[in-house]
């Protein structure tokens, strides 16, 4: 049996089919084709698969396709600006090398701006590391990740993002 | 050749990495993100039993279930896709899936392919098994003795499948005359790689010409589309494999496993594309990618002034069910067996056994990250028991500047050090009188300061015969370990380098990039980079055992050099001056003799390509701009069959010096760092970020694995760490910020004098932890001899020592 499901994606207008027990990570990957958001663990471990519902970060792989019916949901794809350029917390992860091989990073970038965006946002370096906790990284050792969020957070503050 | 910095514009530039912006934009392409047309998904059958024999296989319900493509047990794929292919040296066959017998719990039984992975998943609850449950053997000391059903190779005879003895130098005279000698047992515990993507492959099978495409992450391409062919029954250059974006590989993704076999196997039966990619429970279960699991009792002798006379390690390693590696990881162990220190003799006395537990794999060290422990804490325990410092003891063994290259007994050379500098440098970084005058305080908090240091080497650009000079007569002594790049110049002026190596999460496209920049003259910007696939590549070894950056440094190296002289070719005639008054500045070739006129790449690179006639007739004109180049080792000799001397294997080697301060609760026994100080030598340093992250990251693997990750197998061979839950990788929680220094002494024997430095934060970490955790419980005598150093087992050992 499938349902129509109907969302927001990216601020597109998406509607499918999907059985009831498709994982949200799967209908975004294999059935929208966008294939920035990755899969760790399926068992919402490593936070590869984070995306935002409704403003909120979740793990896709622990939500069904279903409910995420009438959702507005942004990933990876949506994080750059219009223009298609590399946002500044984007920038910054580069200029700090806070990647190496990249497939958390999509993760950790909807972890770290939903941080950047919210109420909370401090310089602190073990509130953001707190903030990162939940997405796994076996490369960089999180010290650069923590180097690029902490300075965009110091943009944010200074109201220059 | 070793730059003069002064004149160096790209090398030491910390420029930001090539690879980042498609990554950070989730544009990246890993081998899960590929999709072909009618493309079928597979899910396998695990085995619920350590040991055990198939007695029956009922596939009919699993084939009638609708959207169900194909279904396969062992014994039908392999009529196909013949055994997995090895190193190892003793008769230990491995088939994807398994053929008549399980040999550990996760081992796959048989296959589907499916319209989705939930069919295919479904399909497999619905195929029925009966086996023959034998005794499991998990104790490898039990597995040494076991007979009958507890030999998991029958054509092996026994569990141990190699044993040699060993000894360099004068061992027996220098134990015989050496006033202490400290002999201590250490059990190292088997970790895994775990990187954050498992293992993935899509292959496509053409029937027109027989040909498969693959994508897949088990990328070593050039050495795996040979081995792969095999297998599959076709000629190697029947397969054409393509390099993706890899999620991580620390070593575990070198080989080839079982992952593109099964895809393609599957793909061709099934006549359809087919993608298999691991969850991370078959990661965990089957991903052939455990590391090292050894028992050890090892020897350090030392003479009346504390110098080190000779070092001997028994050890027993418990491989899992399979021997693809053969001995390669003790090849690696003994490397630099005598770390940083002058020691004439060595002795290593070697059990391989099997087990019913998944097999070994590389994991960033490769044995040399266990040797370095057990070296290490043997040098710590000395210094306990003759009550020395433990630094002036290192110090007074170091192997001095002025004594390279040093040849170690057993023949493998160091090139090039400066140990005391790395001391001092650390030292001065960590300040260990201030940690040492705030222990008492801590104590009043509840609270116990320690500190400990690791002095180690940190061998570099790999050769082959490590996996086989051991053996008495090795199955396939390969000895080349080649890299490849393509350069060309195309008619706009830029360049575009052809990699053949992956990505890993190391930087090969910077690499690539800084590189020609240095070696052309030519601005970052202007360089382009892409990935060869084996169709039209080249000879690649790729990136294992730290020698990427190295051998492509040579790659690079001589490929501008032929590069160079075309673009001087056509140069000198349309500038009508001698090529040899060429120079290049700026993508810029002018004469240097006379300040005449000049020309751009663009310039010639544009008339290179399109006006042929434009210039004289014969070969060295013909039309554009591109060289290739293949790089060999730059100093490797072979061994002796005797193994007396195993020649020079690993002569590129850099040094660490690492510095733990930690503070561990005296309630949780919990140790969290107060302070982490790690300076490298790493020789020539090329972008310092890149390595200043490929050292945080070995850390951090270094942490895991001294205090936090261990994989567990219950007495009855269950897997018990299944998922990243139970399998403790660290978090930001767990990992300090780390003081990073280094030291640049240059290798006389590589281009730019560049050292590899991919694994010496692991090669380093556990034994500065160990002795740090030692340190805060000074007055209990602790001595770890075992990790993770978890509360629980700080808890157990303290009261054992107590």
């Amino acid at each position: 049996m499938k349902y129509d499901v109907k969302m927001k994606v990216n601020g597109d207008l998406v509607e499918e089919q999907v059985t009831s027990r498709m994982l949200l990570s799967d209908f975004i990957r294999d059935v929208l084709g966008l294939t920035g958001t990755h899969i760790g663990c399926e068992h919402g471990v490593c936070g590869s698969c984070t995306i935002k519902i409704d403003g909120v970060t979740n793990r896709a792989c622990l939500i069904f396709a279903v409910q995420a019916n009438g959702a507005d949901i942004s990933t990876i794809e949506g994080l750059s600006n219009e223009d298609g350029s590399m946002s500044i917390l984007q920038e910054l992860f580069s200029k700090h090398q806070a990647l190496q091989c990249g497939f958390c990073t999509p993760g950790i970038l909807l972890a770290a701006q939903e941080f950047i965006d919210g109420p909370g946002v401090t310089v602190d370096r073990e509130t953001v590391r707190e903030v990162i906790s939940g997405n796994l990284c076996r490369c960089t050792g999180y010290e650069t990740i923590v180097d690029a969020v902490v300075e965009a957070a110091a943009l944010k503050i200074e109201g220059e993002l | 050749m070793i730059p003069n910095r002064k004149n160096s514009s790209w090398i030491g530039a910390s420029l930001e990495r090539r690879e980042d912006r498609r990554l950070l934009k989730g544009r990246g392409r890993f081998a899960d993100d590929v999709s072909l047309p009618r493309m079928g998904y597979v899910a396998l059958l695990p085995s619920p039993y350590a040991n055990a024999r198939i007695k029956k296989i009922d596939l009919k319900a699993a084939q009638a279930l609708s959207g169900v493509y194909l279904v396969v047990t062992g014994a039908q794929f392999v009529k196909t896709v013949g055994p997995m292919p090895t190193r190892s040296n003793a008769p230990v066959v491995q088939y994807c899936i398994a053929v008549d017998r399980v040999r550990h719990v996760g081992e796959p039984v048989a296959a589907v392919v499916a319209v989705n992975r939930y069919i295919a998943e479904d399909a497999v609850e619905l195929i029925e098994v009966e086996y023959e449950e034998y005794d499991p053997v998990v104790d490898p000391m039990a597995s040494i003795k076991a007979t009958g059903n507890g030999v998991l190779h029958p054509d092996v005879g026994s569990n141990v499948v190699h044993k040699s003895e060993h000894s360099w130098g004068p061992l027996s005279q220098n134990l015989k005359k050496a006033a202490h000698i400290v002999t201590e047992n250490f059990r190292w515990n088997r970790v895994a790689p775990q990187p954050i993507e498992t293992c993935a492959a899509v292959a496509d099978f053409n029937p027109a010409g027989e040909y498969f495409t693959i994508w897949s992450n088990m990328s070593q391409q050039s050495i795996i589309g040979g081995n792969l062919a095999i297998s599959l029954g076709v000629q190697e250059t029947q397969v054409n494999y393509h390099l993706c974006d890899v999620g991580g590989s620390f070593g575990g993704k070198a080989g080839l496993f079982h992952v593109p076999m099964i895809a393609a196997g599957l793909a061709r039966l099934a006549k359809r594309p087919v993608k298999y990619v691991e969850d991370r429970m078959e990661h965990m279960a089957n991903g052939n990618q455990n590391g090292s699991d050894r028992i050890y009792t090892a020897s350090l002798s030392l003479d009346s002034d504390g110098r080190f006379t000779a070092v001997i390690f028994d050890v027993i390693d418990d491989f899992g069910a399979y021997f693809m590696i053969n001995t390669g990881s003790h090849g690696n162990s003994l490397a630099q067996a005598t770390g940083p220190y002058d020691i004439p003799a060595l002795g290593y006395n070697l059990k391989c056994v099997l087990t019913n537990k998944v097999q070994q794999a590389p994991y960033r060290g490769f044995g040399g990250e266990v040797a370095n422990f057990v070296l290490e804490r043997l040098v710590d325990a000395a210094a306990k028991k003759m009550n020395w410092d433990p630094i002036d003891l290192r110090r007074r063994n170091f192997i001095t500047k002025d004594n390279f290259p040093y040849r170690i007994p057993n023949g493998n050379i160091y090139d090039s050090g400066d140990y005391e500098k790395v001391l001092e440098k650390a030292l001065m970084a960590a300040d260990l009188p201030y940690w040492e005058s705030k222990k008492k305080s801590a104590i009043q908090k509840g609270k116990r300061i320690g500190w400990g240091i690791s002095t180690v080497n940190e061998r570099s650009v790999l050769s082959m015969t490590e996996f086989w000079f051991l053996d008495k007569s090795p199955r396939f002594p390969q000895t080349s370990s080649p890299e490849s790049v393509q350069i060309r110049i195309a008619s706009n002026g830029r360049a575009v380098v052809t990699i053949y190596a992956p990505h890993w999460g190391n930087s090969p496209e910077t690499m690539a990039v800084q590189l020609v920049a240095e070696t052309l003259g030519m601005h970052p910007d202007h360089i382009e980079v892409n990935y060869g696939s084996t169709e039209n590549g080249m000879i690649s070894k790729g990136p294992v055992g730290s020698r990427y950056t190295v051998m492509l440094a040579g790659a690079i190296a001589g490929a501008c050099k032929k590069l160079k002289d075309r673009i001087f070719t056509f140069a000198a005639h349309m500038l009508e001056v001698e090529k040899n008054e060429l120079v290049i500045r700026d993508e810029v070739v002018s004469s240097a003799f006379s300040s005449g006129s000049s020309l751009t790449f663009a310039e010639i690179s544009r008339f290179a390509h399109n006006f042929r006639l434009e210039f004289p007739a014969g070969e060295e004109y013909a039309s554009g701009l591109i060289a290739q180049y293949t790089y060999d080792h730059p100093l490797t000799t072979s061994p002796n069959p005797d193994t007396n001397d195993l020649g020079i294997f690993y002569p590129i080697v850099g040094h660490a010096c690492h510095i733990a301060i930690v503070e561990v609760d005296e309630i949780t026994l919990q140790t969290k760092f107060l302070k982490y100080v790690a300076v490298h030598d790493a020789g020539t340093i090329v972008n310092p970020k890149a390595v200043a992250g490929q050292i945080r990251g070995g850390i951090a693997q270094g942490i895991g694995t001294a205090l936090y990750e261990r994989v567990y197998y219950d007495d009855q061979g269950q897997l018990l760490t299944v998922t990243l839950a139970d399998y403790a990788i660290p978090t930001s929680l767990e990992i300090p910020d780390i003081v990073i220094d280094h030291v640049e002494t240059p290798s006389p024997y590589t281009e730019y004098g560049i050292k590899g430095c991919g694994e010496g934060g692991r090669l380093a970490a556990m034994p500065a932890i160990a002795a740090a955790i030692d340190n805060a419980f000074k007055d209990k005598g602790l001595f770890i001899r075992e990790l993770p150093v978890t509360p629980s087992f700080l808890y157990d050992n303290l009261h054992i020592d107590d």
